[in-house]
């Protein structure tokens, strides 16, 4: 559901948020610009020219309502989040209809129904605030070129291997199997302690093994999914190193 | 420090140390530390610091194409940049894709934050930011921090130093602080 808002991407210099009132009146929307609903909120809270320290709450509701339907007629799979938003909107508003107990007026200090979304409010714009700033960073930083690859690392060739590198290798094996063509030919199940026996057999007597062969050696996913559990068992319970040169390079298992 | 039996065993003119760091910096794949650089060529800190100074000076004043600029923690020479269009289009590249609003955003609560767990993004961000995370991690912009001890144990997250790099950051105090931003809200 997320996804929606996740994927896209923004411009902060030629692309603005904007909801516009077409000829019928009606609410035109460029979609997928809202970061989440506190940008939608600050954004519609902006469009009204309300303070933000003095929400009109019920004005405000509205137009959050008429978004979120109208993002539901374009048929946009509504996070979960712009829903929670409206909930607390409702909420807020219904307090506020409610007349204040007498008892409550003598008090000096009422808290406000509004208080907690205001500093949310004015929290996340500090943030937005720091992304605009992180944009601009990036921008110049993409006019300067280094030699080299910085991404390399050859004079640290121990370089821990992340489970991403991990699920990579993982998924290049996988990737290459489905192209091959398949021949059916019955063979016996291999279980994860023969597995694991094979493996430990392999390193201990060569005391590296290339990952990559390793899995390339196998001859279905099964086998696969078997060889993969038993990688991770074994640098679990033994002295055993996975170690990648180069970014995106093969994985080494050796023995410390 | 044992300055005496190195000046004994070889004394290196301060521009002739210079060069060697130009030298040094130009080969890195990755900024050169001081340190680094101090253990290469076995000289004290100070005197690395110096140098490494002189030698951006000497740049900055020929107006070089080249700057020697200080990054994540180290040194690093790359061109200056004012000449992009020239080197796009010999390299005939363009500018890599930009991350998405959401991932900047959660990277921003993340430099801010760190060491910073998920429901505590969502809490600023009021969304859910779990594919922005995966992207961040993806592009080794952040790593994870180990555990939050707290119910649930939810993984923390910081920026890495490829953030420092990607951004031209020297170190994550160059990051304006946050509270600066309250201004420009206001």
């Amino acid at each position: 559901m997320e996804q929606q808002t996740e994927q896209l991407t923004f411009d902060f210099y030629t692309e603005k948020p904007q909801i516009v009132a077409d000829e019928r009146d009606e609410l035109k929307i460029k979609l997928g610009e809202f970061a989440g609903p506190l940008d939608l909120l600050l954004f519609l809270i902006k469009q009204e020219q309300a303070n933000i320290f003095d929400i009109p709450i019920a004005r405000i509701t509205d137009e959050y309502l008429k978004y979120i339907r109208l993002m539901k007629t374009f048929d946009i799979a509504l996070a979960a989040d712009f829903l929670v938003m409206a909930a607390t909107l409702i909420e807020i508003k219904s307090k506020m209809l409610l007349p204040r107990e007498p008892s409550d007026e003598a008090e000096e200090e009422i808290e406000d129904p509004r208080q907690e979304l205001v500093d949310r409010l004015l929290e996340y714009e500090k943030f937005k605030s720091a992304a605009q700033m992180l944009y601009a960073k990036t921008t110049v930083e993409q006019a300067v070129f280094t030699r080299g690859q910085i991404e390399s690392d050859e004079t640290n060739a121990e370089v821990n291997a992340s489970v991403f590198d991990l699920l990579n290798v993982f998924q290049k094996i996988l990737a290459r199997h489905k192209e091959e063509v398949m021949m059916e030919i019955e063979r016996e199940e291999i279980s994860l302690a023969e597995m694991l026996k094979n493996l430990k057999k392999r390193i201990f007597e060569k005391k590296e093994l290339s990952l990559l062969r390793f899995f390339e050696e196998m001859h279905n996913k099964r086998e696969l999914v078997t060889a993969f559990i038993a990688v991770l068992e074994i640098v679990r319970t033994e002295s055993v190193k996975l170690i990648q040169d180069k970014t995106f390079g093969d994985i080494i298992l050796r023995k410390v | 420090m044992d300055s005496e039996e190195i000046e004994e065993k070889q004394p290196r003119s301060i521009s002739e140390i210079i060069s060697i760091i130009e030298a040094l910096v130009f080969v890195a794949d990755e900024p050169l530390t001081v340190k680094t650089i101090a253990d290469v060529l076995e000289e004290d800190r100070e005197t690395v610091e110096a140098a490494v100074e002189q030698l951006k000076q000497e740049y900055d004043e020929r107006e070089s194409g080249l700057q020697l600029r200080e990054i994540a923690g180290g040194w690093q020479i790359s061109t200056r940049t004012e000449f992009h269009e020239e080197i796009r289009k010999f390299l005939k590249t363009r500018p890599s894709a930009k991350l998405s609003l959401a991932a900047l955003e959660t990277l921003a609560v993340i430099a801010y934050k760190q060491p910073v767990t998920v429901p505590e993004i969502l809490e600023i961000r009021g969304v859910q930011s779990a594919s922005a995370i995966k992207t961040l991690l993806e592009k080794r912009l952040i790593v994870t921090k180990g555990h939050k001890e707290t119910v649930g144990r939810p993984m923390q997250y910081g920026t890495s130093k490829d953030f420092l790099i990607q951004f031209g950051l020297k170190d994550l105090s160059e990051l304006p602080s946050i509270e600066d931003f309250e201004d420009l809200v206001q």
